[in-house]
């Protein structure tokens, strides 16, 4: 396929995806436009975590963190006055001032995201192995810890609330759209390449003079742009949210879709995301409890997420590299396919 | 009050805290130690320990007997994620490891939400447990708890000590951790070890468990999380994999804790858990084989 066909491609997928978020919510109800919403928030966030994660192998545990500062960023800046005033009214008055619209509070979030994770980075990416993973858990429960005490700034352990609910899915759509294009690029670029060099042995990469911290570092600060946009999106769904919100159970959530996608792969965290969240969303139904008739299945909390850790078990045992693996939907291999199917 | 009455109130409160953090830590830095394995899983064995007890209180059963068989249910849990989890991915990629850890967490706290609900249930103690002392007309004050928590640790530590110096399973467990290959190949059966590993650390951490919710009065799913988190602090000051590190690690943790919250102006203290990791991180960092072991890793 030559280039131009290429980008005739893409942009006409883009079109179509575009297309086909603006009138979803005329074609179906509510509760799937919801759940496309969501899909598509957390596989911005799935695919900016698998830089660092699986790309450059610094699997970090703090992406949840950098989620939680976009949040609550955005929600502040994009918080109206009058509303700062009744639930923030210990808020400096240069901020208390601000009032920035959805997409500058989405992009300011994803840059404070950006200098933390600089900050937290250039010490913890000279980790390596469980230890960076037991550090960026550090990080995450300092990142909760600070949220709770930041009582003028972030009211609490109590629900932030009041945020203009604003993330179509349109918006939503649009941000990971973005995610992808910008994120292929990289990672399917020299730069890309030295990630993956990284990863696979450190001490190789060294040898053919990729200098290891700096590359690493940039995976994980160019993901935590991403979280930090995501976590606005996030808050700007929600509406409403708290410190919990933003701790080890959705850090685990996010990390089943990764693992279980393919994390050296970027349609692997797309394809994740899809498994997760339909399998989540049938288990969350069945768990309610319900009457077959003769037999009437009583609710069972819990049992959707005992199924999803034991899926999460069995593909650490039989496919440790995610379904996916580290293969991706690319136009070569469609064409491949293609090319195949003709033959035969 | 006087000055001296109330560090010595800290101390005691350190070395109850201390205590309990040296239990989870030591089985979490033993396990380490032979799997080079984060064991994020064992916290919930406190969880299960406790739970366990409670269960068999209701059967009927005697306190001290409830608290025998809950450290036993700990123990065998420890035993049993090892063998449906652990085993088959033995070898694995550290990371592959420690998320498959994550993994069983999360089933066995929501396992305890399916059957318990998540929310707390009180822990029931016999009438003579529930008692304080009080020294110096009241200045110093110790519950039978605190007093139980420090004997029974110290207990259990003596036991291990012995264990991993006068037996065959101990001394071939403290082999497998200095190499497990070369445990192998002088015909040492490994996969024994590491059960008899994970029955110890399990059930130490169904001792601290109980422990715990007595202290607390109630047990809930996710009580063995954040004495996790704790625990890995411990292991990693005392240098991660050390027995001995783990237990003196799990002490100055405890008493950093508590002098925090007893020393620092009341602005700082609720940014306790925040110092603890940054102190984390700084020894992953500049100490990363704790504060034993001289450095001669590299870490990048």
């Amino acid at each position: 396929m030559s280039g131009m066909q290429r980008l005739i491609v893409v942009v006409a997928g883009i079109a179509l995806l575009g297309l086909f978020s603006f009138s979803a919510p005329a074609m179906m109800n509510d509760y799937f436009v919801r759940i496309l919403t969501v899909m598509c928030i957390n596989a911005m966030l799935v695919v900016s975590m698998g830089l660092a994660n699986g790309f450059t192998g610094v699997f970090s545990l703090g992406h949840v963190g950098f989620v939680g500062v976009g949040a609550y960023v955005s929600g502040v800046l994009s918080l109206s006055a009058s509303a700062k005033a009744s639930y923030l009214p210990d808020l400096p008055a240069w901020i208390a001032g601000l009032h920035l619209s959805f997409l500058s509070s989405t992009i300011v979030a994803g840059l404070v995201c950006v200098v933390l994770a600089f900050l937290v980075g250039a010490p913890l990416m000279r980790l390596s192995g469980h230890f960076v993973s037991v550090a960026t858990l550090g990080f995450l429960i300092i990142v909760n810890v600070v949220l709770i005490n930041a009582d003028d700034y972030t009211r609490g352990a109590r629900t932030f609330t009041g945020v203009p609910l604003q993330t179509t899915f349109p918006w939503a759509m649009g941000w990971l759209l973005l995610a992808l294009v910008v994120l292929a690029r990289i990672v399917y670029s020299p730069k890309g390449r030295a990630w993956r060099a990284v990863r696979e042995d450190t001490i190789a990469a060294q040898a053919i003079g990729i200098d290891v911290l700096p590359t690493r570092l940039s995976a994980f600060v160019i993901g935590a742009f991403f979280a930090g946009a995501g976590g606005s999106l996030y808050g700007h769904y929600l509406g409403s949210f708290s410190p919990a919100g933003f701790y080890f159970a959705y850090t685990f959530s996010l990390i089943s879709m990764l693992v279980i996608g393919g994390m050296q792969s970027m349609t692997g965290a797309v394809v994740g995301v899809i498994i997760v969240s339909i399998l989540s969303e049938l288990l969350r139904n069945l768990e309610r409890g319900f009457d077959l008739g003769v037999v009437a299945v009583p609710p069972l909390y819990g049992a959707s997420q005992i199924v999803l850790g034991i899926i999460f078990i069995l593909i650490m045992i039989f496919r440790p590299s995610g379904v996916m693996g580290d293969l991706e939907l690319s136009f070569g291999r469609i064409a491949a396919l293609l090319h195949k199917g003709r033959k035969e | 009050m006087s000055t001296e009455l109330y560090i010595a109130q800290q101390i005691i409160n350190a070395v109850s805290l201390g205590s309990l953090y040296a239990l989870v830590a030591i089985g979490l830095s033993m396990i380490f130690g032979i799997l080079r394995m984060t064991n994020f899983a064992h916290g919930d064995m406190m969880m299960v320990g406790a739970f366990g007890t409670l269960v068999l209180q209701f059967m009927n059963l005697g306190f001290g007997w409830a608290v025998l068989g809950g450290i036993g249910i700990g123990a065998l849990a420890g035993v049993v994620v090892e063998r449906v989890a652990y085993r088959p991915v033995r070898g694995a990629p550290e990371v592959t490891l420690l998320l498959t850890s994550l993994a069983v967490t999360y089933i066995l706290e929501n396992l305890g939400i399916l059957i318990f609900t998540s929310s707390a249930q009180n822990f029931p103690l016999p009438e003579w447990m529930d008692s304080a002392f009080q020294l110096f007309d009241g200045q110093i004050t110790f519950t039978q708890i605190n007093l139980m928590t420090v004997a029974l640790t110290a207990v259990a530590l003596g036991a291990l000590g012995w264990f991993v110096t006068r037996t065959d399973i101990g001394l071939g467990m403290r082999a497998a951790a200095e190499d497990m290959g070369a445990a192998n190949l002088v015909g040492l059966d490994v996969n024994r070890l590491i059960v008899v590993a994970f029955a110890i650390a399990s059930g130490f951490a169904g001792l601290a468990g109980i422990l715990w919710a007595a202290q607390a009065g109630v047990v809930e799913p996710h009580m063995g999380f954040t004495p996790l988190l704790k625990a890995f602090v411990a292991a990693i000051i005392g240098g991660f994999g050390s027995i001995a590190g783990a237990l003196i690690g799990g002490y100055l943790l405890g008493a950093l804790e508590v002098f925090i919250v007893a020393f620092l102006p009341s602005e700082i203290s609720p940014y306790r858990d925040a110092i603890v990791f940054i102190l984390l991180i700084g020894f992953l960092l500049f100490r990363p084989n704790g504060l034993l072991k001289r450095s001669q890793e590299v870490k990048l």
